[in-house]
């Protein structure tokens, strides 16, 4: 399979919610097919099926215990599928947090352009600041 | 100050991509952030490691605007383009997109909103794609039918320890 393919089979198989919610299960550890269907309200088949579709993405791989045969997941398509995504969010993620500090920056230059033209206002508002605290 | 804005990225129809921030600024500002260069030059540099050398912006319609980003490790550059479609000032912006090294198929347009509310502005960032495939070659194929936003959902999930919120996830579907 082609990166690309993979991330095709990666993304239809979160388009789900019953699988997403496997993939949940299953980060806190691994399950046999029995235990996965049981908060599903869903049969074991179509549990079953469900995994198959995770497999193929190679989302999820079956442990060595041959009696349960516990699935567990695998994190490396993971990792290539939010790479991909996050990329695009991550890159304008970081445009704008430099942009919020830029805006700050224009702000602050904005109020002092404006302060130096009330300028004699500002000297005596700190000078009666001074007055008061020698006074007390 | 700390800024906590989010960025959403959705997708709109077939072919576009939709952006959306709040800044903590009026529009005006956001307005002179979007089209002067030497402002623009100072946070529209993409990924850590990148400069931003280049940026000419001729604010008219008709008008011609070009980026040049570089990867300072390397030199290696990476240039863009295009031309403004329509302008109202502190308003909207709708320009034409190519990138001197296109990686997806035709001509993109973007459009820019501005709007302002109690001295804070959403910017809403439109991109659309000549076509479907150009558009899912961009995100490939990730972000459509809110499969993006299962994803980040699905992190969270598996992000938190003990995944308590699963069976309410999961329901009678």
């Amino acid at each position: 399979m082609t990166s690309s393919d993979r991330l095709d089979a990666t993304f239809h198989a979160l388009a789900d919610p019953t699988r997403r919610a496997i993939l949940a299960r299953l980060a806190t550890g691994e399950a046999s097919v029995m235990e996965l269907a049981e908060p599903f309200a869903m049969t074991q088949p179509a549990i079953s099926k469900h995994l198959k579709v995770l497999e193929r993405a190679g989302l999820v791989s079956r442990g060595r215990d041959a009696q349960r045969r516990p699935r567990r997941l695998e994190a490396k398509p993971f990792s290539e599928a939010s790479e991909w995504l996050e990329k695009y969010r991550r890159i304008w993620a970081g445009n704008f947090q430099r942009l919020d500090a830029l805006l700050d920056q224009l702000k602050v230059n904005e109020s002092k352009a404006k302060e130096k033209k009330r300028g004699p206002s500002k000297r005596y508002v700190k000078g009666d600041h001074r007055w008061r605290i020698l006074k007390r | 100050m700390a800024n906590l804005e989010t960025l959403k990225v959705t997708t709109k129809g077939d072919r576009e991509i939709v952006m959306t921030r709040d800044f903590n600024a009026p529009r005006r500002l956001v307005f002179d952030a979007f089209t002067k260069p030497e402002l623009v030059k100072q946070w529209l540099l993409g990924p850590p490691g990148w400069s931003m050398p280049v940026c000419e912006i001729d604010l008219k319609v008709g008008g011609a605007y070009r980026y040049v980003w570089r990867r300072d490790s390397d030199g290696s550059e990476m240039g863009m383009g295009g031309v403004y479609r329509e302008i109202v000032l502190q308003e909207r912006i709708v320009s034409t997109e190519v990138f001197d090294k296109p990686w997806y198929p035709g001509e993109a347009v973007g459009t820019l909103v501005l709007a302002e509310r109690g001295g804070k502005t959403t910017v809403t960032q439109t991109v659309l794609y000549q076509s479907r495939e150009a558009r899912d070659g961009i995100l490939k194929s990730g972000m459509e039918s809110g499969v993006a936003a299962s994803y980040d959902r699905l992190a969270q999930l598996l992000a938190s320890p003990g995944t308590a919120g699963m069976e309410k996830g999961v329901g009678k579907s």
